[in-house]
C-alpha cells in the first residue's frame, strides 16, 4: 500500500471540497478502499476520513418512506425495526451481505460506492489488462475463467459482476440517491460498463452521497431478498433476487410487483420484463414460472457462467412464490 | 523528504498510547508491530478470514481493513483486554476451553472476539443463527462444530 496523507473532514462542505480534488479519495468504512489500496489498485495521495461527520448516520422513517443517512452502518440498517417491518428485502439483503464485522464497518454510502470488481481487476501484477483499471488496456476476463462474471449488461470492454446486495433491493423499490444538491434515481446512479467501465456511478467531482431515500409501498412491505451462493454465508451471490408483491383485494391478482437481480449483471438489475409479464395476472405457480425466464432476456454467455442463465429465473420464481405464500 | 508519519493517540484496552505512524499503517499492524499486542492475528490481511477481529467502540471490526488513524478517539478492545483483570477468563474463553473449540488456535482470538460481540448483539439465539453471524471467522482446522457449541454455552452462561 502506497502511503498517503490522512485528513479528517470537519464538515460536509469540507468533504465535498475534498471530493473535487484530484488524487483525493473519501474514506468511510474502508472495507473496499483499504483492500484496493493493498492490491495497489487505489493509490490516492490523500484520504479524507468522513466517518466523524455528525448527523449523517440517522435512519428516519415516516409514511412517505425511509431516509437512510450515508454514514449509517450496514449492520444498523439490517437490524432496524422499521426497516425490517416496512422494507424486509432491504434488511435481508444487508444481513446476507459480507460478514458481521464488515457490516459494522461499512457505511450505506460506501456500500453504494464499492467498486464493481472481478478477480482479474483485483490482480494488476498478474493481469495488466483491465479496462476498468487502465482504460483501453483490454479485458483479461473475456476468454478467461468467467464462472462468476456477469451475463447481463456486459460489453466487449467489461463483464465484471456488480457484487453488492443492498443496491439490488434498492433498485427494486425505486430508491433515490441524495447527493446533497440533487437526487438521482438509483437505476440511473449505476452505469453500464459500455466503453467506459472505469466510470461506475453518475457522480460528478465534488459530489458526496448524503442519504438514500426509499419510498414506502405495499410491495416494499411484502418483500424478500433471496440469495443463492456457493457457500451458505459470507459469499457473493451466484444469483439473487429482490422481490416485492402487492395483491389486489381479491387476494390473487398481482396489483404491483418488483423484481431485481443480483450476482448476474454488471449493475443492480431491475427485471422489468418479469414485472410486466405478471402485473394484472393471477398469482399462480404457472404464471410465475412462465414469466421468470424473461429475467435473463438479452443474456450473453461467455462460457463458464452459463449456469447463471438457468439459475437466475429459478431464483426469481422461488422468491416470488415465497413472498406470495406459494412456496 | 518530509516526515511521512503523523502523531496519534490510540486507546487500547483502557490504556492510551501515543504513537508516530505513517497514515497507511493499519490498526492490525499498529497493535502487533508497535504496541506488542500479538494476540490479534494476521491471517489473510484482506478482510476475508476474521483472524484480526477486535472491538472498536464495542463493535466487532476487522483490524486489517481499519487504519490506526481512523480509531483515534474510539476505544479499542483486543483479546488481551477481554478479561476484566487480566487473570480470570472471560466466559467465552472458558467455553472455548471447555468445549475444545479449536485445534491449532490461530483463528481463536478472532473467533472469541467475534463470539463475544455475537452474543452481545443478540445473534446467538440458535445454532443456525450462530453459524450465520460467526461466518466471518474462518477456521481452517474445521473446529466449527465445537465453536458453535462453545458460543451457545457461553450465550447461556451470560444470559
Amino acid at each position: 500500500m502506497k502511503n498517503f496523507a490522512y485528513l479528517r473532514a470537519a464538515s460536509l462542505a469540507e468533504a465535498q471540497q475534498a471530493a473535487a480534488r484530484p488524487a483525493t479519495m473519501l474514506l468511510a468504512g474502508g472495507t473496499t478502499l483499504i483492500d484496493l489500496a493493498k492490491c495497489d489498485i487505489a493509490a490516492p495521495e490523500t484520504m479524507v476520513d468522513i466517518t466523524h461527520l455528525a448527523g449523517l448516520d440517522t435512519i428516519a422513517l415516516d409514511e412517505q418512506g425511509v431516509s437512510i443517512g450515508a454514514l449509517a452502518r450496514m449492520s444498523w440498517v439490517a437490524d432496524d425495526p422499521g426497516i425490517r417491518r416496512h422494507f424486509p428485502a432491504i434488511s435481508e439483503a444487508l444481513w446476507q451481505a459480507a460478514s458481521a464485522q464488515l457490516r459494522n464497518m461499512a457505511t450505506i454510502g460506501g456500500n453504494l460506492m464499492q467498486r464493481t470488481r472481478c478477480p482479474y481487476f483485483r490482480d494488476p501484477a498478474a493481469f495488466p489488462a483491465c479496462n476498468k483499471r487502465r482504460p483501453g488496456s483490454g479485458c483479461a476476463a473475456i476468454g478467461g475463467v468467467t464462472r462468476n462474471h456477469a451475463v447481463l449488461g456486459t460489453s466487449p470492454s467489461c463483464i465484471a459482476t456488480y457484487p453488492g446486495d443492498l443496491a439490488v433491493a434498492l433498485v427494486a423499490f425505486d430508491a433515490e440517491i441524495d447527493l446533497g444538491t440533487r437526487r438521482v434515481a438509483i437505476d440511473d446512479f449505476f452505469l453500464l460498463p459500455g466503453t467506459t467501465p472505469d466510470r461506475e456511478h453518475a457522480m460528478e467531482p465534488g459530489e458526496v452521497i448524503t442519504a438514500i431515500h426509499v419510498p414506502a409501498s405495499p410491495a416494499a412491505r411484502r418483500s424478500t431478498y433471496l440469495k443463492v451462493r456457493d457457500r451458505q454465508s459470507y459469499e457473493f451471490a451466484a444469483a439473487s433476487a429482490a422481490v416485492g408483491l402487492e395483491l389486489a383485494p381479491d387476494g390473487r391478482t398481482i396489483a404491483d410487483i418488483r423484481v431485481a437481480l443480483g450476482g448476474v449483471a454488471t449493475k443492480p438489475w431491475r427485471a422489468r420484463a418479469v414485472e410486466q409479464a405478471l402485473k394484472g395476472k393471477a398469482l399462480t405457480a404457472e404464471s410465475v414460472e412462465r414469466a421468470a425466464p424473461t429475467a435473463v432476456e438479452g443474456a450473453v454467455d461467455h462460457g463458464g457462467h452459463r449456469y447463471k442463465i438457468d439459475l437466475a429465473p429459478r431464483v426469481v420464481a422461488r422468491a416470488i412464490l415465497a413472498v406470495g405464500g406459494l412456496a | 523528504m518530509s516526515d511521512p508519519t503523523i502523531s496519534m493517540q490510540l486507546e487500547v484496552n483502557q490504556r492510551v498510547h501515543t504513537l508516530r505512524l505513517e497514515p497507511r499503517v493499519t490498526l492490525l499492524d499498529a497493535l502487533r508491530e508497535h504496541l506488542g499486542l500479538t494476540g490479534t492475528k494476521k491471517g489473510c490481511d484482506q478482510g476475508q478470514c476474521g483472524a484480526c477481529t477486535v472491538h472498536v467502540d464495542g463493535a466487532r471490526v476487522l483490524a486489517c481493513l481499519t487504519l490506526a488513524a481512523q480509531v483515534q478517539g474510539r476505544p479499542v478492545t483486543t483479546i488481551e483486554g477481554l478479561s476484566s483483570n487480566g487473570g480470570d477468563l472471560h466466559p467465552v474463553q472458558a467455553a472455548f476451553l471447555e468445549h475444545d473449540a479449536f485445534q491449532c488456535g490461530y483463528c481463536t482470538p478472532g473467533q472469541i472476539m467475534s463470539a463475544v460481540a455475537c452474543i452481545r448483539e443478540g445473534h446467538a439465539g440458535s445454532d443456525a443463527e450462530i453459524r450465520e453471524y460467526m461466518s466471518g471467522n474462518l477456521c481452517r482446522c474445521g473446529a466449527y462444530p465445537n465453536i458453535v457449541v462453545a458460543v451457545r454455552q457461553a450465550a447461556e452462561d451470560l444470559r
